[in-house]
């Protein structure tokens, strides 16, 4: 929960189904979580529990046959006012100018969001005058600048290469660029380092830490890692198949986590300063297929302090558990 | 071979692998006549070595040349110079030279787990046909032998003979994996060779392989050598580890020294960019400046140089030997000696 100020997003009971013929896959099932401004709210779950379809439904990006069938998302504007996302035309004048305006997105694979056929600089150009009324020189400019300040060497060479001719970790940067463009007061980075290697990795997140301090915007890091989450965020929420089960500050979910899939997954990674060859307690079964949702709550089947009757009777709604924490779990009730 | 009289991990144990002075070149082509124009240097003169019942993790980011490396070992490839040294019942063999005709025998002392435990696995085959498979090749017992092996080699790695007529998309990715080891192990290889194996696996699902390795090793007393990016997985498996950079090794020594006290610039690194899961724990790190460099165009001298915070004039001349400066801890660099760089705490075992 927030104290005094007011989130600058605010997503409450999201769902997000995707109708195939095979079935319906619930990707988002009733998440809600609030972004602070200026703050880095982190989202980590495993694959599949619905963190880029959360995203894509943020930004209204997400794929036919999906859609967002519940819910409200709330984006407050700088007069104050609030903007439920939820109600507006996904391909409207308005929904375009939010995404990459007040929205900007950065995601795991920049190969596949830059066009091979245009160059970097083409890219950078058309978001500024996408946004801005400047001369396309101006707009030049900017791009060199903005390649620039995300630690990209000769961004005026480099302005003129294609995305496949730079490396993963320089294409990162200009894709964090593109994002930066608009002066976004929030950007959503969705595993923005999972393709990179570690050293690498330091250098981006290195990168987003002091682009956040720079200009005050809040950040909503989507990532399966906990290292990544530990050293990066303010919040916490922590999803499992679709939905959030705990949220909190990173201190609190860390080291007094209170969901038990919370604290068997922390439980189960092996740390770089842990001790060598000792058994990792382990999470039992493995996700579910999401044709295969479990009844009740979607951890019951895995948890180890599942209450048969209870857990696989009915859902646990996401709940206050004192000082800004939320768990949805049976045993907090 | 190299013999470890040293105190730790593995000294006492013979080497059961020598690798020596190995080398991968691919050519580079290019143009209509497919000319040579350069060369991708992958592997630049490695040696390591492995003993018998002990872990060797060979860890470095994408493109060092670990793959490369490993498929050298198991003769998938050939490769271009250096000694591959299997100890075969009291015979020595070098696997780099040895005749085609004797590369089927390789198998029964060798196997390799992969990282993409679904593409490695032939889809039309049920789970008794991939597990069975190199039996059947091998020409190992009869029908009823082989079923019987299938079965005990499952229930080994934790999947239910029931099982058995099942096609592997019936299973996760965890499974699959499971599946993969259960092949591997077929033939009672004494070495595998495990590339990535829990890389492409959810977090929840890993420490339920990393387990499973790690007991199977200690019933059949299986030799690792484990090829891999992510640190803490390495520091969770190996008894020793062995850092590439670039096609080389740069460090390498029992797990605890290397974590503890890596006397590498590279490793120092390497220790410091990886996200700890505590949050409590946040600190400098040391944020390495530009790109790794590329093997078609390697750099002259140590190959980290350009990278390096520690670089003198000399680190750009001279490629540096790799030297034993303390029992078991061999590494590559000029100023080994003197800097004292920094590692990651290391708490006991059963430790708090
Ligand atoms: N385009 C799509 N069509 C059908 N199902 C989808 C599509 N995109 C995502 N899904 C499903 O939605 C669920 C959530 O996916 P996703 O949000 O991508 O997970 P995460 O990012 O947490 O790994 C998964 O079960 C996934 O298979
Ligand atoms: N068959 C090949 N032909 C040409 N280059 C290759 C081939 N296989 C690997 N390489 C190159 O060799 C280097 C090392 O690759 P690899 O051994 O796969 O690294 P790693 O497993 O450490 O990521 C890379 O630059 C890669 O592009
Ligand atoms: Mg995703
Ligand atoms: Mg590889």
């Amino acid at each position: 929960m927030q104290t005094s100020t007011k989130p600058l997003l605010s997503v409450r009971n999201l769902r997000t189904s995707f109708f195939q013929d095979e079935g319906t896959t619930k990707a988002v099932d009733g998440a809600s979580f609030d972004v602070s401004p200026g703050k880095t709210l982190g989202i980590v779950g495993e694959s599949g529990c619905g963190k880029s379809v959360t995203a894509q439904s943020i930004l209204r990006i997400v794929d036919r046959p999906g859609r967002i069938v519940g819910g409200e998302i709330l984006l407050t504007r700088e007069d104050g006012s609030q903007t439920d996302l939820v109600k507006l035309e996904a391909s409207g004048a308005e929904m375009r100018s939010i995404r990459g305006g007040d929205i900007g997105l950065v995601f795991q694979e920049p190969m596949t969001s830059f066009s091979p056929v245009h160059t970097i600089g083409a890219q950078l150009v058309e978001a500024v005058l996408l946004h801005n009324e400047v001369t396309p020189k101006e707009a030049r400019r900017r791009g060199i600048e903005a390649l620039r300040s995300v630690g990209i060497p000769k961004p005026e060479r480099r302005i003129d290469e294609y995305s496949f001719e730079l490396s993963g970790g320089l294409r990162q940067r200009a894709m964090i660029a593109v994002a930066l463009s608009c002066d976004p007061r929030l950007l959503i980075a969705d595993e923005p380092t999972t393709a990179l290697d570690v050293t690498t990795q330091a250098q981006i997140l290195d990168l987003l830490r002091k682009i956040q301090q720079e200009r005050g915007m809040a950040v909503m890091l989507i990532t399966h890692n906990l290292g990544v989450i530990a050293e990066m965020a303010d919040d916490v929420v922590v999803m499992y198949l679709g939905r959030v089960v705990e949220q909190g500050s990173v201190d609190d979910i860390f080291h007094d986590p209170k969901h038990p899939y919370t604290k068997a997954l922390l439980q189960s990674i092996p740390s770089i300063d842990s001790a060598p060859r000792v058994k990792l307690p382990t999470i039992s079964g493995s996700i579910p297929h999401p044709f295969n949702r479990p009844p009740g709550c979607p951890f019951h089947p895995r948890c180890a302090a599942f209450i048969p009757g209870r857990c696989d009777a009915a859902e646990p709604a996401l709940k206050a558990v004192g000082d800004g924490r939320q768990v949805s779990c049976f045993l907090y009730e | 071979m190299t013999n470890g009289a040293n105190a730790g991990s593995g000294a006492d144990r013979a080497p059961l692998l020598e690798v020596k002075g190995l080398k991968k070149y691919f050519p580079i082509r290019r143009g209509f006549l497919q000319k040579i124009v350069g060369q991708v240097k992958a592997v630049d003169d490695v040696s390591f070595v492995v003993h018998h019942g002990e872990t060797l993790s060979l860890v470095g980011e994408s493109g060092c040349g670990k793959t490369t490396t490993a498929r050298c070992i198991l003769r998938a490839i050939t490769p271009t110079a250096g000694q591959v040294l299997l100890a075969d019942e009291g015979e020595i063999l070098d696997v780099a030279t040895l005749p085609k005709h004797r590369l089927r025998g390789l198998r029964r002392q060798m196997q390799m787990i992969f990282q993409d435990p679904f593409s490695s696995l032939n889809p039309r085959m049920t789970l008794a046909d991939i597990v069975g498979e190199p039996l059947l090749v091998h020409g190992v017992g009869n029908v009823t032998e082989r079923t019987d092996r299938v079965v005990e080699l499952l229930r080994l790695v934790g999947l239910r003979p029931e099982y058995m007529q099942r096609y592997p998309h019936a299973f996760s990715g965890g499974q699959r994996q499971r599946i993969g080891i259960a092949r591997a192990l077929a033939l009672n290889p004494r070495l595998v060779v495990a590339d990535e194996p829990v890389s492409a696996l959810d977090v929840s699902v890993q420490a339920q392989i990393l387990n499973l390795l790690l007991e199977l090793q200690d019933r059949l007393g299986l030799t690792y050598l484990f090829v891999a990016h992510d640190l803490s997985v390495v520091k969770h498996i190996s008894e020793r580890v062995a850092v590439m950079y670039v096609g080389r090794i740069v460090e390498t020594a029992p797990t605890e020294a290397l974590f503890g006290s890596p006397r590498h610039p590279y490793t120092e690194a390497l220790l410091s960019a990886v996200p700890k899961p505590d949050p409590r724990l946040r600190s400098e790190r040391i944020v390495l400046q530009g790109e790794v460099a590329d093997p078609a165009n390697t750099p002259p001298g140590c190959h980290f140089h350009p990278r390096c915070m520690y670089a003198q004039a000399v680190c750009k001349e001279k490629a540096p030997a790799l030297e034993e400066i303390a029992p078991e801890h061999f590494v590559s660099c000029h100023r080994a000696r003197e800097l004292s760089l920094r590692g990651v705490d290391i708490p006991v075992a059963g430790g708090v």
